[in-house]
This record gives structure tokens, C-alpha cells and sequence, in this order.
């Protein structure tokens, strides 16, 4: 045989483990397979590539990509990475392992996720934390489903209309595999209509509502009183944020939700074109047993030695089978050591540093952009904290600016309509990116 | 492996006043935060102060006290743990993606939607279907996608009658619970003794109500579903579509192709047979290809090709929806890509064969002393159930727990649940033969000593950082963050 790198047998080896499995080729092992079956020529694929080659290729692809000084959000924010971050998940002891199901060996990987359940209540306020779900999107599916299982035949659940049209299909995708029907929450001026759920909730019924902190237009919601009503009519309250502003903004537990999800990437997670983040997703302490996906608990060994499982299993798939709240097993697994070390190296002092800066930054861009007379503020009386709404004066349009922007080397932000766009900013946005983005639109230049 | 147990935790080393992270000083036009009192916390979040120094040395210390591929020989029935290549992370920081958004125009991502293009393409090659989509994110989500694109394709054609999914018994727990999240109902279809598919119980419950039968082949106990042939036609016959588990697929590679068997539907496990990391439970991937036929039902976004070859992501298959808010674990699709032209069409030929041969020669070389309830050539995996001679009392739990004082990973253990004792063993294709002999060995001598002093082995492992937690305790008085360790109890 031609050898492989990473095939380490020999002819001799193969010829002495078909003896020893009484069998003179490797064929005969397949012989179970119907020879119709059988690929009758290779892949149509190219031959193997070595290191360099293989570097080359990739490094030829990379030129086409073209890194901008970045104004879009939407749920993905470029925030920086400390480089001890990047070095911890280097680590292969935790990058080549698997699951934690045998916590003799796998007490690195349990210990971790103990840390970032801790941090992930500590940003959220609630009691108990899951060892993640793949993304803000997911996690909120399955908060939903979380709730219409503990709400016992209940099955509307109210989406306000500021929650990010992403999460809403997804949770439109789910709901529709579990009979749970989803009603949207009209908006009043970028926030969600507080009498409008009002009057939903008193229709009866529902299991859950689900709003957004900040909002998709990156408006800071005003949520006083809307627990009390949520739960009066014996609903849920399911609350989607972004992780980083929850080392400033009012926590889900403090505005009273029962639920706290959403994308965790905003933690120091490159941008990677989309993935992988994170998504989290915590609850209170009476919800614990209808969380899906892993938990780690402390406990002690046979010597009394502090340690840590994985726990409250019986909650999952591969012992409920077809019960299961969820099939999710382990998933974004080191992207929660991701979050633990970014988290432990920031501190609440960081975090909030990082947030005032990202805010700094973008009330700066939003002032000097409405300045150039060519936008104006789609919400001006919202407060926000780094994303913001922009209406742009006709006959410019939102394509034009995008691709005005991109020829000069900036994300302008996410298209929201033909004139208008979604622009974010991070301590990542140096105050020369937002000077040339600005400049871009001054009158003298348009 | 340290066997000292470092348990420390972060929050532990932590002391007011340190930091581990510096930010800049930048002087933006508009000062601070301006947001109104209410809308922020009221205090600030419990998070440890610690320097910079300390957080590597703490994580690293911990990373000790774990084991990964690159630790030692990880024979996890089930989730193939074959070597993760270190040139496939090269690749992803070649590839210049760090500081891509997801939603940035497209002509400035053009090399991360060829990668996307390109690797979709490889997949339809080796699953011999006609498009994929990459953008679920793991295996389970693989499976729950595949089967809303199969409830998508009945609705799509006006049926509403077919509300059952059927799936064998020997089945990832995934399955039902994918096809029950997906809104079917969930009917067990029994198996044979040696492992296989009864084509009588599954033609006597095929009907017009059935929208799929789900397979894992080889299935669960690592034997081919020679029948295949005949189950293709008796499910397509009753109108029904056939879905393939792809995570066993890596002992096909090189031999046949699910799309060749009469599969319609699959997902594969990047993070099994294309070699990314399982990072200790993640990211993976779990990508969902179709049949000609069924590619209008696959999640948005879709990355489309123009005329002149210019990529774009688009949201254009309105049968569906989406799974994801953008195009899934992205850097995972470098890996595996990497890991494919790394191998490239011969070294992944080779793949399937070395991986059922690796697997047989354990088998064969541990069948005197471990229990075979199924004989017969294996594919990647094989299962044992419990040691032949039981006197002792020893369990499959004490072999796996023993096995990690000999430095090994433990099998996975009490799966499948066809046999009381599944000892489920998958040495993948690159182990060596002197490690699977080392692996043998252990095997026996724990034979032996199960046999000679029981209580040693039931009361193992000794050589680990800790051992025999009380997972009882753990669920009964659950404490699952830091403040409630800290809680008085």
C-alpha cells in the first residue's frame, strides 16, 4: 500500500493482522457488502497534498477574503481575544478529548464547565447554567421547548418583534416540528408593545414570551413590570441577550425572567465568518429538571477529594430517548473554556470596560454619521448601548453605502432594508475607523 | 498525565485588585455609557480577579488532569477518535477567517464561500449525494435537520399522513429524540441476533403513515446491514424515505456510498470521520446531504455559484427555514477539508479498510477472555458483553474503570443496549499495531485479574487524579456553580 502519514501501518503489520483475524485480504472483511454496492472506481477527488502544498492552497484562498475594519453586528460582534485565551484552547489534552464520561480522566474538561456554568449565572443572575448550546438561536428553541414542557399543554408562545429575525426563524423551525405555535408581539417604535402582549396574554394559554436585551435594533428595552405580567398569566418569561452586555445592563434575573439565553460569541470569540460561538442557556433553580443538555455538578470522591460529573442525566437523550426535552448531547464544548478564560481574564472590571468602550464608540460613529446629514437615527428617543438603527436619506441607499463603505475597507453594518442599515461598534473600532467612515459620507465627498 | 489532582478553581485564586486583560485607551468623541440607572445591574457580576499569569498557569495545570487523542489510545465505541491532524489548524489561520462577519458583502469572503463550496462538494462525492448543506452544527442537529427536511419534502407533496418515523432499537438515543423534536412519531423496529435489522418487523410496520426509517450503517454493534438492498426497496415501495446516521461511516470510506445503498437523506460527523477536534465535547459538525430531487428543502442560507462563478449566500429555499443563524461551526469546515485533500482520494480509500482491520484484530485477539454475542467479520467497531467468565462478579463499569490505571480511555460501556454489559470498542484506522497490542494486553491482564482478585479490579482505577465519585450525591443535592459550593450546607 502507499503509506500515509497518518496511517502508521506497514505491509508486514497489515499481513500479520489478517492472519491474525484468520483472513488473507482486508477485502474479506467486506464481504458482507453486496458487490452491486461496492464503489467501483476511487473518489473523484483530488490526490493527497502535502504540508506545504496543502498551506499553499489555503493561504491562496485566504487572499480572497478581505478583513475590514468591521461596523456589523446582528448578533456577531468582533471584540477583541486576549492572546492567553487563544493559547489555553491550544492546549490538546482539551482539545482531542471527548464528552468528560469518565471524570477520573476528564476532571480538566468537568472543571471547566463548572467554572462557566458559575460565570454564566454570575452575567445572568439565575441559578443553574447548562454546558451550552450551539448558538443564540438554538438556545432559545430550546428555552422555548423548555417551557412549553413544563407549561403541560399550553402552547402559544409570544415572540416580540424585536427579537433578531435569525432566532425567529430557527424558532419558527423548531416550533413547527413541536406543534408550538408562535405569535409575534407587534412593536412600538423599536420596542416591544407592552399592552399589545398585554392583551395576547389575556387570550389565555400561553406558555412562554420571549424578548430580547439588548433588542435586535440594539435599543435597550425598558422591561419594569413585564415579569409580573408575564407570570400572571402563568407564562414564562424567556429573555434573549448577547452575553457581553450583561457585564453592564440590568440582568434577566433582576427584570425577572425565568429563562436566560442567547449567543455567547461576544465573549472574546473571533468572528470566523459565523462559527463557532456559543450559545448559553440558564434558568432558575425550578426549571433545572427540564434543561437540556449537559450539567456539571461538585461532588466528592471514594477519598472525600472535591470533583466534578456530569449530572441530573436522567433529564437526557440517550437515557429518554424519544422523552427527552431535547436531542442535544455535548456540543460547543471548548467554546465554554473559550468563555471561562475570557471571562476569568477580563473580570467584571473588563468586561464593563469593554462595554463602555463599545458604547463610546458607537454613539460616536451614530453622532458623526447623522452629522453628514446623509442619515438620520431610526429610533433617536431609545437609549442603546453599541448597535443603532440608521435611515438613510434618499437617493443614497443601503446597498450603495454598503458597497461605498466596502471599497474604502469598512462593514458599514447589516442591511436592514433598502435604506436602512444596522451598525454596530466595539472597542475593536479605533477612532480612525469611525473618522474614515464618517468622512466617506460628508457632503463634500458624496 | 499528572495523576496529582489539581482542583483549584478560578474563582479560588482570585484577589481584588488583579486583572488578566488590558483594553485600549482609545479617546472616542462621546464619553462612557449613557444609559439610564434602570437599565443597568445592579451590581457588578461575580467574576474572579485574577492576573494574566495565573489563568495559563490554572488552565494548564487543569488540562493535566485530563486525556485527549493526543494523551493516549481512545477506543470510544461509537465516536471515532482518530488522530486530529495539527496542519488542519494551520489551515484555518491561513485561510484568513478570524475577522470575517458572517454577514460582510460577498465578495469580500469569496475564499470562505469556495472552502464552503468545495467542501460541500467532497461530501456529495464520498456520501454519493447530490448537495449537502454544512450548516448544522453537530450530529444530533444533522439528524433533527434531516428530518424536518424529510417532513418539508411529504408536506411540500401535499401529505399529511405520514407521521411515523421508524427506527431500529439498537439506535443512537439521538434518533428518537431527533425525530421526536421533529414533530414524528417514533415507532422501534426490532433487531436480529446478530444485530441487524428483522426485514420481517420492519415490513410488517411499513405503511402510508411512515415517512422514514432511520439507519446507522454498519449499525450500532458495528455490523453491515447486508439487507440493505432489500430495505432500500421495501421502504422506497411504501413511499417512504430512507435516512442514514452517518456517525459509522467511517469504516465505508473506500468502500461504498450511502447514496449507492439507497439512502436519501444523510448527515455526517465531521468531528468523527474527517478528523476535527471533539474538543471535549464540541464544536463539531453535522452536515445534512440530499438526493437529486431534495435539494430544495435544505436550511438557509445556501451558498449559491452565479454564472461567472461568484459566490453568494443566499436565503432562497422557502420549503424550510433555518437551523442556524448563519452558516454553522465554520472553521470545523476547514478541518475537514484540510483533512480531505491532506488525505486525498487514495489515503481516503484507505480509511474504511485500516479502520475494520484495526477493529478484527482486536476482536479476534480478545475473544477467548471477553464475550462476543454477535461473531463474525466486524466493521469499525465491535461489541463485547462482559467478561466470559463472570464468576468474580466483575462488571463492564470495573473493566473500563481499571483500563484508565493501565493508561488507556475506557470503551464506551453499557451501549448499545442490546446486551446487559456492552463493552463497545472502536480503535479507529490510525493506532498503530504496537498500541493496539499494548491495548490487548491490558485487556487480558485485567482478565486475568478479575478473575484471580475481583475486589483489586472493582475498586480500581487507583492511578488517577481521583477516583469513584459519588455521582449519586452529585444528582441527589445537585451544586452546579461556584456560589453554591460556597453555600453553607
Amino acid at each position: 500500500m502507499n503509506s500515509h502519514r497518518y496511517l502508521p501501518h506497514t505491509g508486514e503489520d497489515i499481513a500479520r493482522m489478517l492472519r491474525c483475524c484468520g483472513v488473507t485480504a482486508v477485502d474479506d472483511l467486506y464481504a458482507d457488502v453486496p458487490p452491486q454496492l461496492r464503489l467501483a472506481k476511487g473518489y473523484d477527488l483530488p490526490q493527497g497534498m502535502s504540508e506545504p502544498e496543502l498551506r499553499g492552497y489555503f493561504a491562496a484562498l485566504g487572499r480572497l477574503n478581505r478583513e475590514m475594519a468591521c461596523f456589523a453586528g446582528a448578533g456577531f460582534y468582533r471584540h477583541y481575544t486576549p492572546s492567553a485565551v487563544t493559547s489555553i484552547l491550544s492546549r490538546s489534552e482539551f482539545a482531542t478529548a471527548y464528552t468528560p464520561y469518565q471524570p477520573e480522566i476528564s476532571q480538566g474538561t468537568l472543571q471547566y464547565i463548572f467554572e462557566y456554568q458559575s460565570m454564566m449565572c454570575a452575567l445572568t443572575g439565575m441559578e443553574v447554567s447548562n454546558a451550552s448550546i450551539y448558538d443564540g438561536a438554538t438556545a432559545t428553541a430550546e428555552a422555548v421547548n423548555m417551557a412549553v414542557a413544563s407549561a403541560r399543554r399550553r402552547k402559544r408562545v409570544l415572540l416580540s418583534a424585536t427579537v433578531a429575525p435569525a432566532v425567529a426563524q430557527v424558532l419558527a423551525t423548531y416550533a413547527s416540528g413541536a406543534g408550538i405555535v408562535i405569535e409575534v408581539i407587534p412593536e412600538d417604535r423599536g420596542t416591544t408593545s407592552i399592552p399589545e402582549m398585554e392583551k395576547m396574554l389575556g387570550a389565555g394559554d400561553v406558555a412562554a414570551v420571549v424578548l430580547s436585551q439588548p433588542n435586535y435594533y440594539g435599543i435597550v428595552e425598558d422591561y419594569s413590570g413585564v415579569a409580573d405580567k408575564i407570570h400572571a398569566a402563568k407564562a414564562l418569561m424567556i429573555l434573549n441577550s448577547h452575553a457581553s452586555p450583561l457585564g453592564v445592563l440590568r440582568t434577566p434575573a433582576e427584570w425577572g425572567a425565568d429563562i436566560a439565553c442567547g449567543e455567547a460569541q461576544s465573549l472574546g470569540m473571533p468572528l470566523n465568518y459565523g462559527g463557532p460561538g456559543l450559545g448559553y442557556l440558564c434558568c432558575r433553580k425550578s426549571l433545572m429538571r427540564k434543561l437540556p443538555g449537559r450539567v456539571v455538578g461538585a461532588t466528592t470522591d471514594r477519598e472525600g477529594r472535591r470533583c466534578f460529573v456530569l449530572t441530573l442525566q436522567a433529564r437526557e437523550q440517550h437515557i429518554r430517548r424519544q422523552k427527552a426535552t431535547s436531542n442535544i448531547c455535548s456540543n460547543q464544548g471548548i467554546m465554554t473554556l473559550h468563555a471561562a478564560a475570557y471571562l476569568s481574564l477580563m473580570g467584571a472590571e473588563g468586561l464593563r470596560k469593554v462595554n463602555e468602550l463599545s458604547s463610546a464608540a458607537a454613539h460616536s460613529l451614530a453622532e458623526g454619521l447623522v452629522a453628514t446629514g446623509a442619515f438620520a437615527l431610526r429610533y433617536p428617543e431609545r437609549p442603546f448601548l453599541n448597535e443603532f438603527v440608521l435611515d438613510i436619506a434618499a437617493p443614497l441607499t443601503a446597498d450603495e453605502v454598503i458597497a461605498s463603505a466596502a471599497a474604502a475597507g469598512i462593514v458599514a453594518g447589516v442591511k436592514l432594508d433598502g435604506s436602512s442599515i444596522l451598525v454596530a461598534a466595539t472597542e475593536m473600532c479605533t477612532p480612525e475607523d469611525i473618522n474614515r467612515y464618517v468622512e466617506l459620507f460628508k457632503p463634500a465627498r458624496k | 498525565m499528572n495523576r496529582k489532582l489539581y482542583d483549584k478553581l478560578i474563582f479560588e485564586l482570585s484577589r481584588p485588585g488583579r486583572h488578566g486583560a488590558d483594553l485600549p485607551s482609545y479617546n472616542y468623541s462621546h464619553s462612557a455609557c449613557t444609559l439610564p440607572e434602570g437599565l443597568l445591574r445592579e451590581t457588578a457580576p461575580e467574576l474572579p480577579e485574577v492576573d494574566e499569569p495565573t489563568v495559563v498557569r490554572h488552565y494548564t495545570n487543569s488540562s493535566t488532569n485530563n486525556f485527549g487523542v493526543d494523551t493516549g489510545f481512545y477506543p470510544l465505541g461509537s465516536c471515532t477518535m482518530k488522530y486530529n491532524p495539527k496542519v488542519d489548524e494551520a489551515a484555518v489561520a491561513d485561510a484568513a477567517v478570524e475577522n470575517l462577519h458572517p454577514a460582510q458583502p460577498a465578495d469580500s469572503v469569496q475564499g470562505a464561500l469556495k472552502i464552503y463550496r468545495t467542501l460541500e462538494k467532497a461530501l456529495a462525492e464520498v456520501g454519493g449525494m447530490a448537495e449537502f448543506s454544512l450548516n448544522p452544527f453537530a450530529g444530533a442537529h444533522g439528524e433533527y435537520t434531516g428530518l424536518m427536511v424529510i417532513r418539508r419534502y411529504f408536506l411540500g407533496k401535499g401529505d399529511e399522513t405520514r407521521t411515523r418515523v421508524l427506527v431500529p432499537d439498537s439506535a443512537h438515543g439521538t434518533n428518537p429524540a431527533s425525530a421526536a423534536m421533529a414533530g414524528f412519531e417514533v415507532v422501534e423496529v426490532k433487531s436480529l441476533a446478530d444485530g441487524t435489522v428483522d426485514i420481517d418487523d420492519l415490513a410488517g410496520k411499513l405503511d402510508s403513515t411512515v415517512a422514514a426509517l432511520m439507519m446507522t450503517n454498519p449499525n450500532t454493534v458495528g455490523m453491515f446491514e447486508k439487507g440493505i438492498p432489500q430495505i432500500a426497496s421495501l421502504v422506497h415501495d411504501a413511499g417512504a424515505l430512507l435516512y442514514y446516521d452517518g456517525a459509522n461511516l467511517n469504516p465505508m470510506l473506500g468502500i461504498a456510498r450511502p447514496g449507492d445503498m439507497g439512502f436519501d437523506v444523510m448527515h455526517i460527523n465531521l468531528h468523527k470521520t474527517f478528523a476535527t477536534p471533539h474538543g471535549g465535547g464540541g464544536p463539531g459538525a453535522g452536515p445534512v446531504g440530499v438526493r437529486a430531487g431534495l435539494e430544495q428543502y435544505l436550511p438557509n442560507p445556501r451558498v449559491v455559484e452565479d454564472a461567472e462563478g461568484k459566490l453568494t449566500v443566499e436565503c432562497g429555499n422557502e420549503a424550510f427555514g433555518r437551523v442556524s443563524s448563519w452558516l454553522g461551526n465554520y472553521t470545523v469546515y476547514i478541518k475537514a477539508l484540510a483533512y480531505i485533500l491532506t488525505m486525498g482520494a487514495e489515503g481516503l480509500a484507505w480509511v474504511g479498510p485500516l479502520a475494520t482491520l484495526n477493529a478484527n484484530y482486536v476482536k479476534e485477539s480478545l475473544k477467548d477472555l471477553y464475550l462476543l454475542p454477535i461473531d463474525g467479520p466486524c466493521k469499525h467497531e465491535f461489541v463485547f458483553d462482559g467478561l466470559i467468565d463472570k464468576s468474580g462478579g466483575v462488571t463492564t463499569l470495573n473493566v473500563a474503570k481499571r483500563l484508565l490505571d493501565y493508561g488507556f480511555h475506557a470503551p464506551t460501556i453499557y451501549f448499545p443496549l442490546l446486551f446487559h454489559e456492552s463493552l463497545m470498542v472502536e480503535p479507529t484506522e490510525t493506532e498503530s499495531p504496537e498500541t493496539l497490542d499494548a491495548f490487548i494486553e491490558a485487556m487480558r491482564a485485567i482478565a486475568h485479574e478479575a478473575k484471580e482478585n475481583p475486589e483489586f479490579v472493582k475498586n480500581a482505577p487507583y492511578d488517577t487524579p481521583v477516583s469513584h465519585p459519588d455521582e449519586d450525591k452529585a444528582a441527589l443535592e445537585p451544586c452546579l456553580t461556584y456560589a453554591e459550593l460556597m453555600e453553607p450546607r
